[in-house]
């Protein structure tokens, strides 16, 4: 299984690339089972709202 | 009311935001007070043109950016890009957050926000936000503002700044993870 360190570079990758069938997969899988990555793809969703809300988005 | 009132309004009432925003990326305040008033100067010059097709907020930043992304093409001919801060290779920030397995380190396991976007709303929230926007190493804060709050794509972002993309990738990597990991600890950990 995927480790979370391996985890956290795709959910930052899926923000700047498509990610690969397969990594989605495997991203997918990886955050059913681990609460952690599961909050910190969230949080880092919110990170870039916040910086694009400051950035003049409406 | 005319457009023209409209963008002094605007710039008015948030002259303090642009300026801020503006010098988070040049990290000079003095450019980045020139460089709201050009965008100002500009969006005046420009008012006849915009007609209505955004709000003033999104236009007036649009040029911002522009003119952002112009200062730092002509600061990089005098400082280059490579000399700036912590090389790639230094420290990868993710010292500790992870056993040796690769998973989370129990203290380090990442728990649920508390209504974030009320965050939004505080002046103080934002403060916060910036210290730990500043707190990233220069480079890395260069390519993490660059491609979120300037909007530009990772193969701009690479080329302006030669650099390869998995590069850039880990860069941006790196500063989700710092600033995600300082706003935890210095906001939402209250
Ligand atoms: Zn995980």
């Amino acid at each position: 299984m995927m480790n979370c360190k391996q985890a956290t570079e795709l959910m930052s990758q899926e923000l700047d690339r498509p990610l690969a069938w397969r990594e989605r997969m495997a991203l997918r899988l990886h955050n059913l089972m681990c609460r952690g990555c599961h909050q910190y793809r969230k949080q880092l969703a919110f990170l870039r709202m916040a910086l694009r809300s400051r950035a003049g988005g409406d | 009311m005319p457009i023209d009132e409209q963008i002094h309004e605007f710039v008015g009432a948030r002259r303090a935001d642009l300026v801020r925003f503006a010098a988070l990326q040049l990290r000079d305040p003095a450019l980045a007070e020139d460089v709201v008033q050009e965008t100002l100067i500009a969006a005046m010059q420009g008012a006849a043109e915009f007609g209505h097709r955004s709000s003033v907020k999104t236009w007036v930043y649009s040029i911002l950016k522009r003119k952002v992304i112009d200062a730092l093409r002509t600061r990089r001919q005098e400082v280059p890009v490579s000399q700036l801060g912590a090389a790639v290779e230094d420290d990868d920030g993710c010292e500790g957050l992870f056993d040796q397995r690769g998973f989370w380190a129990t203290e380090h396991r990442p728990h649920r926000w508390a209504d974030p976007e009320d965050s939004l709303e505080q002046q103080q929230f934002w403060q916060v936000f910036e210290a730990c926007l500043d707190h990233l190493p220069e480079r890395t804060s260069r390519v993490f503002m660059m491609r979120e709050l300037l909007g530009l794509e990772v193969s701009e972002i690479c080329q302006e700044l030669a650099i390869v993309t998995s590069n850039c990738w880990v860069i941006l990597h790196r500063a989700r993870m710092g600033l995600r990991r300082c706003l935890d600890e210095t906001w939402f950990a209250r």
